[in-house]
């Protein structure tokens, strides 16, 4: 995917506020992806420069970690627990009826730009499975028709 | 003043605790009935969540699962004197399965306003730290190795030990870290303890700072437990504005500092040195041992990294004496463990018990059964790494020796129930895929054993020649057990090959080759 303008004088900002940090590279990328739902391919080299790494060492942090994304997402990003507990709940039925009923695949978004979907391995939710994210808010017991209610009002949300 | 509680945990709130909160503010307010509402952690009764407390003379009065719609119901039965109303469970503490735990680590846990240090202070917290700071470091490490505790984050190593190793390792900066990273399937007593009782965490923390002479800890939390966050943080500086944290610790003289850092979505991050790697702002790859972290960790300097429950467990140890501790449990396995208990039960939640419970009494006096009320099939305890047990194991009490015997493991003490329509050759295959997803790709029989796992079971399960495919399996999880350098390649046969083993027609198997 092509990189997308993005605000380098933020990331600036926040890179300077972070750099001295013992460890700082995770902060940063936290904070980058925290501001812009994302850490542009282009605040790479500007983190590199600050940190005294080289490009590649940056890049193999950022696509080490699941969580970290190189493009944006939606407006809303929905994780959905893949793991045990939830299985033994049936999410592989949620799963598969939130693909259905979103009409995309996990790291995926909507065609509107509402919502990306994601894979998860566990929320500590597994009390109250099936469990979902909804960018950092868990929803537990989730059907297809409470999934269904929480992507409404998912939509409508800023 | 009506004191009312809602829980602030996110398992509740993720069951609508937020919106019953708001609605009983709004309730009263338009009754005109002076309430106190007070957001406590979660009592681990899940399967009541949202559980709204109201507090009366002869004690908190519970009342759940509340919805929105339940709310002007409950004002009109008067709940906030302990009126009848069809959700009343009666006395909080006399609910069976919370009555017959026995909660130490848990002990304020739903009971107090996890961010207030004035709560935790008025319920015996801090009382471990006061005291340790009358004695010598090697007199507090004494005491928690005489307690006997060991490690709860999976490996069970003593923590005494480890805390006498970085102890005796002389360096001018030492490190506490805790290892917040839960990602076990099926557990979430961390998220419990960091959401509802995040002091006293930060006490065990500050308290093994003084026992090993370290200045510093860091928390190395998941980025999915967003909530734990602002607890921690929220304890973090009210300990630190009054003096509990900080350069001069209660006028000691002793300093400790802490900070929460972010994980980002690897599971391998929770192996000890992976977290560290992640620490220092790398990939998370796993490092070689030796060196062991006590000696060279992070940053290269001695480091004690303990689980959040092994931590939070300190402070009572110190408060109450090794010997209160230790008086719990069976054989090796001292004290109690937070049982965490999901998957398809009617009632699951967190059940701290003495070591020694038997799997049975867990599932069935606790659990209450499976939620779908079909026989539970299998049990996976541990987490994923963790073997699966059948129905035949299920008197086997809960003690790390018991279990190895049994060839599978306490871990985290996460207990995962699946009914009889669990198919076990999907679960061995799930066993191998998020081996394949969560490996950190140093070494080659997790990296790419796990690939061929998928596909040797992908056969399998296809009917393709099965015999030999299982006999293919067996060889690829012996060279994963004999080879592996940590215990995401080296323990993803447990549920891959006990699920072969205690259900091999599940395999198309006949008996288990
Ligand atoms: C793949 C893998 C994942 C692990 N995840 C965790 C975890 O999430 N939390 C944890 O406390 N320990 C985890 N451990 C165990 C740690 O390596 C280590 O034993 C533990 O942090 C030591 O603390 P304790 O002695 O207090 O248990 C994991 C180990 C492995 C191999
Ligand atoms: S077993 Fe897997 S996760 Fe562990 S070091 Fe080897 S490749 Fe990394
Ligand atoms: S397994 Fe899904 S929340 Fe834990």
């Amino acid at each position: 995917m092509n990189d997308q303008a993005f605000d380098s004088e933020r990331v600036s900002g926040i890179i300077a506020e972070l750099k001295t940090k013992p460890g700082a590279l995770l902060p940063i990328l936290h904070a980058i992806q925290d501001a812009l739902g994302y850490v542009p391919q282009g605040s790479v080299p500007l983190i590199a420069h600050e940190l005294n790494l080289s490009r590649a060492e940056v890049h193999g942090v950022i696509s080490f970690y699941h969580y970290f994304r190189s493009t944006p997402p939606g407006r809303h990003t929905v994780y959905i627990c893949r793991a045990e507990a939830c299985q033994a709940m049936g999410s592989e039925a949620l799963e598969a009826y939130a693909k259905s009923s979103l009409g995309i695949d996990y790291h995926e978004n909507t065609p509107d730009g509402a919502i990306t979907l994601e894979p998860v391995y566990c929320l500590g939710n597994c009390a109250c499975s099936p469990s979902i994210m909804v960018d950092k808010k868990v929803h537990g017991r989730v059907s297809p028709e409470r999934f269904d209610d929480i992507m409404d009002s998912t939509r409508s949300a800023p | 003043m009506i004191k009312i509680f809602v829980p602030r945990d996110s398992s509740a709130i993720g069951l609508g605790a937020e919106e019953v909160a708001l609605a009983i503010q709004a309730e009263a307010k338009k009754r005109q009935v002076a309430i106190e509402l007070i957001r406590n952690g979660s009592r681990g009764l899940y399967w009541l969540e949202p559980l709204v407390e109201v507090a009366t003379p002869e004690g908190r009065i519970a009342f759940g699962p509340v919805t929105i719609a339940d709310v002007p119901g409950l004002f009109d039965a008067g709940f906030q004197k302990g009126g009848v109303h069809p959700l009343a469970l009666g006395l909080t503490e006399e609910i069976p399965y919370l009555k017959r735990q026995e909660r130490l680590t848990f002990a304020r846990v739903g009971i107090t306003d996890p961010v207030s240090l004035e709560d935790y202070l008025a319920h015996d917290g801090y009382r471990g730290l006061k005291r340790a700071l009358t004695m010598a470091p090697a007199a507090i490490v004494e005491e928690v190795a005489d307690s006997g505790l060991r490690g709860r984050g999976g490996a069970a190593f003593p923590t005494g030990i480890k805390w006498r190793t970085v102890l005796n390792t002389s360096s001018a900066q030492k490190y506490i870290v805790c290892n917040a990273d839960e990602g076990d399937s099926g557990t979430f007593s961390d998220r419990m303890i960091m959401e509802g009782d995040p002091f006293v965490l930060v006490e065990g923390m500050t308290i093994a700072g003084l026992a090993v002479g370290a200045t510093e800890g860091f928390i190395y939390l998941r980025c999915e437990y967003p909530d734990a966050e602002v607890a921690l943080n929220a304890a973090i500086d009210s300990a630190t504005a009054q003096g509990y944290l900080g350069g001069d610790i209660l006028g000691s003289g002793k300093a400790f500092r802490l900070e929460v850092r972010l994980g980002a979505g690897a599971y391998v991050c929770g192996e000890e040195t992976s977290l560290l790697e992640s620490l220092e702002g790398k990939r998370g790859l796993v490092r070689f041992k030796p060196p062991l972290p006590a000696i060279e960790g992070l940053f290269g300097q001695p480091t004690v990294i303990n689980n959040v429950i092994s931590l939070a467990s300190v402070p009572i140890i110190l408060d109450k004496g090794a010997a209160f501790y230790k008086d719990y449990g069976m054989g090796r396995s001292r004290g109690t463990l937070p049982i965490q208990l999901a998957g398809n039960l009617k009632q699951p939640g967190l059940v701290e018990r003495a070591f020694g419970v038997t799997l049975r009494e867990i599932l069935y006096d606790y659990g209450g059964g499976s939620k779908s009320g079909r026989p539970i099939k299998a049990v996976q305890v541990g987490g994923p790494l963790g073997a699966y047990l059948p129905e035949s194991q299920f008197d086997t009490p809960l003690d790390y020796e018991a279990f190895a015997a049994l060839w599978a493991v306490l871990g985290h003490g996460g207990v995962v129930a699946f009914d009889e329509s669990v198919d076990m050759s999907k679960m061995a295959r799930y066993g191998m895929e998020f081996c394949a997803i969560e490996s950190c790709g140093k070494c080659t029989p997790c990296r790419i054993g796990s690939t061929r796992g998928v596909e040797i079971i992908d056969k399998i399960r296809a009917g393709e020649e099965a015999e030999r495919q299982v006999a293919l399996l067996r060889d690829l999880s012996d060279t994963m057990l004999a080879s592996s350098l940590c215990a995401l390649g080296g323990m993803t046969p447990y549920p891959v090959l006990s699920a072969l083993n205690h259900f091999p027609e599940d395999f198309g198997v006949t008996s288990a080759q």
